[in-house]
């Protein structure tokens, strides 16, 4: 386990089909949820397109965009990457699938107008929902071995998870909050 | 028809603006405009709908996809598929087209530094609010705490923890 965060030779710019291909492979594989983890786990890890922080600001960001955040992620790593048309392949990419996918599903739902869910698919679903719970969660264990150090990052990091994750205070008020006062701390703190 | 395929293409439109945070928030707003206001389907094809979108691979917000297709065939699930991803990808990409061309400027380092630890919070926070959100009985959480070991300490593949998940859910559930 290399630390992400400390420079490392950055990979090749990719190509729109790797880019599509990537995005693919992430979209497939994330059940139940954990997006974040499989595209951290596909751009950061294994293909080494962008470093952590360089990953870690794309996710902010894409929450503080409207939109799914997963989506976002993806057109945000893609235009880093390739501009527009990057932004294009890895949007085709993560959707196309799903996308056909739930189209056949819901024609078939349509169809048979049934839940026609055996008990056995939601158990196995449920099972698979909980592990991706456990995915996000994983990557954020990692994340923050690896890109917080010292105490004020901390103190950050654990108020916007209790806030959001135990309170469930609404995303956009702790943002609202926690934003410039990380900015602040930030300005007047560099490097810490 | 017209009226129904101009109805999703506000409807979502304007969900795909107001989605902070996700697509997530704005289902309860999905199922008011669907099941109420329009009547395209009754409460329970959405819950339905929803465990389908839940249960498929990749983004949760294609449950757009579906909700068009009840309510006005192939043409619904394009217009609303469009609907819900143009704006907020057009918005996303404009962040980061202004976010490359600031590399080298003094703001962007600091306001990764800001931002770091926010979005390390927002990905705990992510899991736990998923938690919070189902029926989450003793087994689920053993499955979750495993997962979560193993992912952060080992260099598993997923594949084999989701699948051990199902697995876990099916023997013992």
């Amino acid at each position: 386990m290399q630390p992400s965060s400390s420079p490392r030779p950055k990979a090749a710019q990719p190509t729109l089909g790797a880019l599509f291909v990537s995005f693919m492979s992430i979209g497939m594989m994330s059940f139940g949820g954990g997006l974040a983890a499989w595209t951290r786990r596909e751009v950061v890890q294994k293909r080494n397109w962008l470093d952590d922080r360089q990953f870690l600001s794309g996710y902010a960001l894409s929450q503080l965009v409207p939109g799914a955040t997963n989506v976002n992620l993806a057109v945000f790593i893609g235009t880093l990457m390739r501009g527009t048309s990057g932004a294009l392949a890895a949007f085709a990419g993560l959707t196309a699938l799903p996308l056909a996918l739930m189209l056949t599903a819901g024609a078939l739902y349509l169809h048979a107008q049934s839940t026609a869910t055996a008990p056995w698919l939601s158990a196995a679903l449920a099972g698979m929902g909980a592990v991706a719970i456990g995915l996000n969660l994983g990557t954020g264990v990692r994340l923050a071995r690896r890109n917080l150090r010292g105490a004020v990052p901390i103190l950050i990091t654990a108020v916007v998870t209790i806030a959001i994750g135990i309170i469930g205070i609404p995303l956009i008020q702790v943002l609202a909050v926690m934003l410039p006062v990380s900015i602040l701390l930030a300005w007047k703190l560099p490097g810490r | 028809m017209i009226v129904t395929l101009l109805r999703l293409a506000g409807l979502f439109g304007l969900l795909s603006m107001l989605a902070f945070g996700g697509g997530a928030g704005v289902i309860p707003d999905m199922q008011r405009a669907a099941v109420d206001k329009y009547q395209w389907m009754t409460a329970s094809e959405f819950l339905d709908m929803f465990a389908i979108s839940r249960a498929a691979p990749g983004p949760g917000s294609l449950i757009v996809v579906l909700i068009g297709l009840k309510a006005a065939g192939l043409a619904g699930a394009a217009v609303s598929f469009v609907a819900m991803f143009a704006p907020s990808c057009v918005a996303v990409h404009a962040v980061a087209r202004t976010w490359h061309n600031a590399a080298q400027s003094r703001w962007r380092p600091m306001l990764e530094q800001a931002l770091a630890p926010i979005a390390v919070g927002l990905t705990f926070a992510s899991g736990l609010a998923l938690m919070r959100g189902t029926e989450h009985g003793w087994l689920p959480w053993t499955v979750t705490a495993i997962a979560t070991l193993l992912f952060s300490l080992t260099e598993i593949n997923p594949i084999l923890l989701l699948l051990g998940g199902a697995a876990a859910m099916l023997l013992m559930g």
